[in-house]
């Protein structure tokens, strides 16, 4: 996924940087108060844990392997906007040092890999939470549904780019099968590795685990003999990520939503022009045909991106009080 | 001070390219790359002239070409989807060998084999010539948020000490008859995965006890005296520049 340079168009690059900026903008205003000082050693660790963890192979089927990506594990392990800073982190540090993914591709290799994954992901792993029991199987599980949906998103993000602004006329229904096909794969791989990574720091160190913070007692008995209840409530859950999250745009439950969906229609503006200055690109021919009818397909999908984002921030605010608290105390 | 050494991809040497002032590299390498990106892809002779360019700066870096070379690995996967691009656009085809390829899929593959091979000929060079700190550093006078650059170096300094507790956590499975075939196995991997994590968390807050017991008050000292690099600006400005000119020449006698 760390794509190189002139993958996409470079108004591509740029309208997906300003976006990436801006994303990363929100995740530092976030955490300010949580990075001020002590969390900035352990967002280091985090990010050295999560640089690490990518270079360990697991095994999928005969002697192939996977990695993880962890972009939804860091969001539930540190926050959203911790995991979204520690994964830009990330990726910042494998293009400038060991020349992975491309300069000018920055932008939109920050977008997909790490803000679309943590932001996403924690959308899709409080939806989790929400509609399974508050018990560590129903985090292990969230954890494991948002890691799947944080890896499609992710694919999903990067089809609409390349609709937006290919470098070659590729037509966008194949482009999008192919990206979402194989990571729906990836995802599986990405989903059992991240559900059980959290499950065992929750068997030893539950206070260290974010977006299981509510669990104030840890409950040993409650951990197994419910699976096949819970295996319903992963086909709920992936039911859900893909197809409820696009209702919740219709309800809106406050004008930061708005606010936010009108940044990022802003933020989308320059794109348009940026494609019109490069208009020998390829881009005019990809938009002609076959894009009619995915046009429908994708704004779904871009909806439930910018809800990705919005159902993030709406839900953080909440929990974010009495988890500062809790962290404090729990630590000293 | 005996681990953790992340020198990534650098390459010790003497040369101006490695005494050049890191922010101006870094500016001059986005600068650069991002000409090549916005060239138009009918410009062959442009990006000819881009190679010979990136390629004397790597000569004058004393880095290696075969170093460079063998790190361009990285972008093999995308260089190999890019040459399926011939087979997979739409629009009017030419026939070579029997297979029809689509002149835009043809034209799409060598845009990112050019501007991917350059680019990342660019950011290796960077690296190479460039110690992690002192790049870091030079984001940091970029204006770089300080938390993300601090992040950066935490990770970059105990990287290898994560890495290394993955890896004997590897070994100890490994010696115990592990030899995970099938992703249902995958548990053991997973729980080193959340060991490894808490053990992270906790090196974190010891590293943090640490840094206030030195007297740590959130900014990082800065060691290295600040000079000034007005002559670097300039020397660094040669690739850029050419990258630029290069870029806009080739826009307008491009049709």
């Amino acid at each position: 996924m760390h794509a190189p340079d002139g993958f996409l168009t470079a108004g591509t690059a740029l309208a997906t940087g300003v976006i990436a900026t801006g994303g990363v903008a929100v995740a530092l205003r976030r955490s300010g108060e949580e990075l001020s000082d002590k969390q900035v050693p352990l967002a280091g660790l985090a990010a050295a844990f999560v640089f690490a963890g990518q270079m360990v192979n697991f095994p999928v089927a005969a002697g192939t392997t996977g990695h993880l990506l962890g972009g939804a594990l860091a969001a539930v392990l540190l926050g959203p906007s911790v995991g979204a800073l520690v994964v830009t982190v990330v990726v910042v540090v494998q293009a400038l040092v060991f020349a992975d993914g491309g300069l000018t591709a920055l932008g939109y290799n920050t977008l997909n890999m790490a803000l679309v994954t943590a932001f996403g992901g924690w959308a899709v792993f409080r939806l989790g939470r929400r509609l399974l029991p508050a018990t560590r199987t129903g985090v292990v599980i969230a954890a494991a549904v948002a890691a799947f949906a944080s890896v499609v998103l992710s694919a999903v993000a990067f089809s609409i780019e390349w609709l937006l602004g290919a470098s070659a006329a590729v037509p966008f229904d194949r482009v999008f099968g192919a990206m979402v096909g194989v990571h729906v794969l990836i995802g599986v791989g990405e989903a059992i590795i991240t559900g059980l990574v959290v499950g065992s720091v929750l068997a030893t160190r539950a206070d260290l685990v974010r977006g299981a913070a509510d669990l104030t007692v840890t409950a040993p008995g409650t951990r197994r003999g419910i699976r096949p209840v819970l295996v319903v409530g992963i086909l709920a859950a992936l039911v859900v990520a893909a197809g409820v999250a696009q209702f919740a745009v219709s309800d809106p439950d406050g004008l930061e939503r708005v606010a936010e969906d009108e940044g990022f229609a802003g933020a989308a503006e320059p794109h348009a022009f940026e494609s019109a200055l490069f208009a020998d690109y390829a881009t005019a021919g990809v938009a002609s045909e076959s894009v009619s009818l995915a046009i429908a397909g994708i704004s779904g999908t871009l909806l439930t991106l910018v809800v990705g984002s919005g159902i993030l921030l709406a839900v953080r605010r909440r929990p974010e009080q009495p988890d500062a608290d809790r962290r404090t105390t729990s630590v000293v | 001070m005996g681990a953790g050494h992340a020198h990534a991809l650098y390459v010790h040497e003497h040369s101006p390219v490695h005494r050049l002032a890191p922010h101006v590299k870094i500016v001059a390498a986005f600068v650069f790359v991002f000409a090549v990106a916005v060239t138009p892809r009918e410009a062959v002779w442009a990006f000819g002239i881009d190679l010979v360019a990136i390629a004397t700066v790597i000569r004058i870096a004393r880095v290696p070409y075969r170093f460079v070379l063998l790190r361009m690995a990285v972008i093999l996967p995308f260089l190999v989807a890019a040459l399926l691009l011939p087979l997979v656009a739409s629009g009017p085809q030419v026939v070579v060998f029997g297979v029809g390829l689509a002149t835009e899929g043809l034209w799409g593959a060598w845009n990112v084999v050019a501007k991917a091979g350059i680019g990342s000929a660019t950011s290796i060079t960077l690296a190479a010539t460039t110690e992690v700190p002192r790049l870091l550093r030079g984001l940091d006078r970029l204006r770089v948020p300080p938390v993300l650059t601090q992040i950066a170096t935490f990770m970059v300094r105990y990287l290898e000490v994560v890495a290394g507790e993955l890896s004997r956590q590897r070994t100890a499975m490994v010696a115990r008859g592990h030899d995970p075939r099938w992703l249902w196995q995958v548990r053991p991997i997973a729980a080193s995965l959340g060991t490894v994590f808490v053990r992270s968390y906790e090196r974190g807050e010891r590293v943090h006890a640490a840094m206030l017991a030195r007297g740590y008050e959130r900014t990082m000292p800065v060691l290295e005296p600040v000079v000034r690099v007005e002559a670097d600006w300039w020397r660094a400005s040669l690739l850029p520049a050419l990258g630029v000119t290069l870029a806009v020449v080739a826009l307008v006698v491009t049709p």
